[in-house]
Parts: C-alpha cells; sequence; structure tokens
C-alpha cells in the first residue's frame, strides 16, 4: 500500500517550535523530522494546534522561537523570494478547500500555473489541467463554479489545484473534515495515490483515525503543545499516555 | 470578614475603568493609524515593483469604472435638473437667472461632481472591495493564494487601488458632464436657453485652476476609497461576521475621509485662488 522509504532525507526538520496566540500556548516545544516520501499523520483534539503546526511549516505564520527547517533551510529566516520559491515545491490543501469562488474549476487550476510559470503554451496549460483532473476523477466539473460542487469535490479540486504544481511536499489540513465515511474514503485513497505517483512527502493533519490508520507511514499525537514520539499507527494507538487513550477511546476506527 | 467600603472607593474604582477603557480605545486607534500607514506604504513599495500586474488592474478598472456608469449617470443627471431647480427661485429674485449656467458649473465642476462621485463610489465599490477581500481573507482563499507563489498583496490590493485611483477622476468628468446636461435641460425648458449659448455662460466663469483640483480631488478619494476597502477586507477577522463589519468599515471609513480631504482641499485651494 504505501511505497518503500529507500531515501533517508530529512525533508521537514522541526526543533523546539514555540507559538503563542496572547495568553494561549499552543505549541510548547515541538520536535520533529520527516523523511522523504513519508506520510505522517498529526492527530489531536481540534484546537490542539495541529493547522498552526503546518502553517508554520508553509511559512504563514511565524513561530515565537524554535527552528522549522525545509529542505534544509529555515523558513523563518527566508527572504520573500527565497519564501516563494520554497512554497513552490510545498502544497497546501486547506480543510475548507479555499478555492476561489469567483473563478471556474478550470481556472483555479489554471491560475498557479499561470503565475508561476509565464512561457507555458495554452496546450502545455490545458493538458497539465486535464491531467490532474483525470487524477482526481474529476474531469466533468472543469466549467463548474466552485459552487456548484460537493464538499467532496470541493476538496478534490483543493488537491488538484495544488498538485498541478507538482509539489514535493504535500500538506493536508483535515483533508476527510465534514465528508461521508464513503468520500472519507476516496479521499484517503486520494492521498495514498498521489504518495504513490508524485513521490511526495505528505504531513496529514487529522482527527480522523480511520485517516491517520490508511494514509500514514507514521503517526504521532500533539498534547498540551508537544508531540508524541512518532511511530507506527497501532504503537500510538496503544501508547500508555492517558490523554493519547482518552482521544482513541472516544474514536471509532473502521 | 465583610470588607466595607470605603468612602469614594468605588468612586475611584470607576474612574479606573473609566481611565483603562479611554486608555485602550486611545491605543487602539493609534495602533490603526500605524498599520494603515505600513499598509500604505506596502502599497508604494509595490506598485512601482516587477512584475506588474497590468491584466488584472485593466479588469478591475473595469469593475469600477464601467459597472458604476449607470449608477453615477442616474446621480449626476439628477443632481443637475435638482440643483438648478433649487437655485432658481433665489436668481429670479433678483432677475439673475441667466446667471444660472454660471451658478451650476462652479457649483458642479468645483463640488458636486468629485463629491457626488466620491460618495456613490464609497457606497458602491469600496462595500464590494471590502465585502469580497475580507470574504476571501475569512475561507482562507489569500492564504491559499500566497501559499500557491502568487503574491495576494499585489495581485489583489495594488491592483485594486490603482484602479480606484485612475478611473475615479474619469468618473467624476463624466458625472460633472452628465450633470451639465441635466441643467442644461432643466435652463432649456425654463428660459428656452440654447446650447451653445449654455455652454457658453456656464464654462466662461471656470478656470483650469477648478479643473485640475477637481481632479486632484477625484485622485485623492478614489486612492482613499482604495485603501479604506483594501486595508478593511484584507484584515477581516471571525467569519461572516468579520466580512459584514469590513464592507461597513470600508464605507464608513472612506465617506469620512472623503469630507475630512474635502474640507483640507478646498482651504488649499482658496488659498491659492
Amino acid at each position: 500500500m504505501h511505497q518503500n522509504i529507500a531515501d533517508k532525507e530529512v525533508v521537514i526538520s522541526i526543533q523546539g517550535l514555540q507559538k503563542s496566540f496572547e495568553e494561549n500556548h499552543v505549541l510548547s516545544g515541538v520536535d520533529l523530522e520527516i523523511y522523504k516520501g513519508e506520510n505522517v499523520a498529526i492527530l489531536g483534539r481540534s484546537g490542539s494546534g495541529k493547522s498552526v503546526l503546518i502553517k508554520i511549516i508553509s511559512g504563514l505564520i511565524k513561530p515565537d522561537s524554535g527552528s522549522v527547517k525545509v529542505f534544509g533551510k529555515d523558513i523563518g529566516s527566508m527572504g520573500e523570494n527565497e519564501l516563494q520559491a520554497a512554497r513552490l515545491r510545498i502544497g497546501f490543501s486547506f480543510q475548507s478547500s479555499a478555492l476561489y469562488d469567483s473563478m471556474s474549476v478550470w481556472e483555479n487550476l489554471a491560475f498557479p500555473l499561470i503565475r508561476n510559470k509565464k512561457d507555458l503554451k495554452k496546450s502545455e496549460l490545458k493538458n497539465l489541467v486535464e491531467s490532474v483532473l483525470q487524477d482526481v476523477g474529476l474531469m466533468q466539473t472543469m466549467h463548474q463554479m466552485p459552487s456548484e460542487l460537493s464538499g467532496g469535490q470541493r476538496k478534490r479540486i483543493g488537491i488538484a489545484r495544488t498538485l498541478i504544481m507538482k509539489p514535493e511536499i504535500m500538506l493536508y489540513d483535515e483533508p476527510t473534515s465534514g465528508l461521508d465515511p464513503m468520500t472519507c474514503i476516496e479521499i484517503n485513497d486520494l492521498i495514498i495515490k498521489v504518495q504513490e505517483q508524485y513521490g511526495t512527502t505528505s504531513v496529514i493533519i487529522t482527527h480522523d483515525l480511520t485517516c491517520a490508520k490508511h494514509t500514514a507511514n507514521k503517526v504521532t499525537m500533539i498534547n498540551e503543545g508537544r508531540l508524541l514520539r512518532p511511530d507506527t499507527f497501532e504503537v500510538i494507538f496503544n501508547a500508555r499516555n492517558p490523554e493519547a487513550k482518552k482521544f482513541f477511546d472516544y474514536n471509532f476506527i473502521t | 470578614m465583610e470588607i466595607k467600603p470605603v468612602a469614594g472607593m468605588t468612586a475611584l474604582y470607576g474612574s479606573q475603568k473609566l481611565k483603562s477603557v479611554i486608555s485602550k480605545s486611545a491605543d487602539g486607534f493609534f495602533i490603526g493609524i500605524y498599520n494603515v500607514y505600513l499598509f500604505i506604504k506596502r502599497f508604494f513599495r509595490q506598485v512601482f515593483s516587477f512584475p506588474f500586474e497590468f491584466k488584472e488592474t485593466i479588469n478591475q478598472c473595469y469593475q469600477v469604472g464601467y459597472k458604476s456608469l449607470p449608477l453615477i449617470s442616474l446621480t449626476g443627471f439628477i443632481t443637475g435638473i435638482v440643483f438648478t431647480k433649487q437655485s432658481r427661485p433665489s436668481l429670479s429674485q433678483f432677475g439673475a437667472t441667466s446667471w444660472l449656467p454660471s451658478l451650476i458649473s462652479i457649483a458642479v465642476i468645483r463640488a458636486l461632481a468629485p463629491l457626488v462621485t466620491a460618495l456613490i463610489a464609497a457606497g458602491k465599490v469600496g462595500s464590494n472591495i471590502g465585502a469580497e477581500l475580507g470574504s476571501m481573507r475569512v475561507t482562507e482563499q489569500i492564504d491559499a493564494m500566497e501559499v500557491s507563489g502568487t503574491k495576494p498583496f499585489k495581485y489583489l490590493v495594488v491592483t485594486r487601488i490603482t484602479a480606484t485611483t485612475l478611473m475615479l477622476p474619469i468618473l467624476v468628468t463624466y458625472t460633472g458632464l452628465v450633470g451639465m446636461l441635466g441643467s442644461y435641460l432643466n435652463i432649456h425648458q425654463n428660459e428656452l436657453t440654447s446650447f451653445p449659448a449654455f455652454i457658453n455662460s456656464a464654462f466662461k466663469t471656470i478656470s483650469f485652476l477648478d479643473i485640475r483640483s477637481s481632479i486632484f480631488k477625484a485622485l485623492c478619494y478614489g486612492f482613499t476609497i482604495g485603501v479604506a476597502g483594501c486595508y478593511q477586507g484584507y484584515n477581516a477577522r471571525n467569519g461572516t461576521k468579520g466580512v459584514g463589519r469590513a464592507a461597513n468599515a470600508a464605507v464608513v471609513l472612506s465617506m469620512f475621509l472623503i469630507f475630512v480631504e474635502e474640507m483640507v482641499i478646498v482651504q488649499f485651494v482658496n488659498t491659492i485662488r
């Protein structure tokens, strides 16, 4: 099911990461290393800081202290142009999909290509858009507006828009939230397919244990601003940590 | 043990609370001013830097300019007619209705055209920009642009502020002409004045300074509307409530600043005159 991790290159290295919002200490010393080709799921309760963590990785939020290195370079100390270049190698799938609601599906997918690859021919653009739509199985939605799509379709188009730039790292923020169980399975399968087909390294933020179990090579859990030592799903599931046990006891797994 | 209040303690506590509230409001006000300054500074840094978003700027000019024409046409036309009708009784008392074209042209070109156009634009364009950018902010579309390698500030904010700044002078000129047309129709209906006579009388009293000050006002108002709408929308928070607040604040702030600018520019122009 999962691609073998032949190359042990560290693509994301987080050390001593801290972030607070006024009196709320969201992250209190997060350490994590993610290797090339891995799918790492980060579990945690709502409001535990999971989304804050991946937004820091993508450079959307600046940490209070600690370091986040992506491809060996500290995201926090990058200049605007360097950060922009790094972001072209990182894909971010938002919880709400974040499709541009004034543009059709085709325009949403073409937008990052037109912005970043100025000398792309029209025929090449068309091929890339159609190829990624076929990968997510939504060719028929090409000319529809985001408001006309279902939740699952919006999620898949959001992933497609990220994939079209062929990123090396994919960040998924709650990829299955708000979706029915059948659609969740489709999204989980898509995440695995992306890893196999594109060779991406993925960080999956979720509180959906099924998603974590089916998509991730390694799983960790965020609790009181820190991460448990990443390991397989079974090891984390059987962890003695009382907060982790409580989290798992209140979830159903298929 | 019950603590008995010392005389004046309640008053002291009340005044301390009042001081705290005033202090927080003052802090918020000055922080807001500083943030707007940084926003404007960022605009000027990016508007002259490569790459230029020509296509999106043209699109925004179309949205701001062309799409406002129907409303501006109606408002300008009615303003010209109403102002003429209201001015006629006072002038006819002195048998000076022949001065109507001059009076109207001075009022329309110096004050009414820029002000009416700006207020209409603040309501229509300002609220539209505030709501659109606010909606994009709270639904993470701006974040999505940022992580996909697009510079959202340049693509969304710089283009809109440039469009409002460039289009307001054109709209003001158009409003002035439409207002004068409305005025002419009313004067022709009542005094049977011919069009060449109307034009000759109307523009006899207008100087180049009047036209320049009107265009300058329009540039200032356009810039203000763009900055107010974009600042409120780009920094919107707290979901749909924040979007509504951003749209409302964009309009209110624009209108307030337009009147302040009107007062300042009029004082300045009168000093030159």
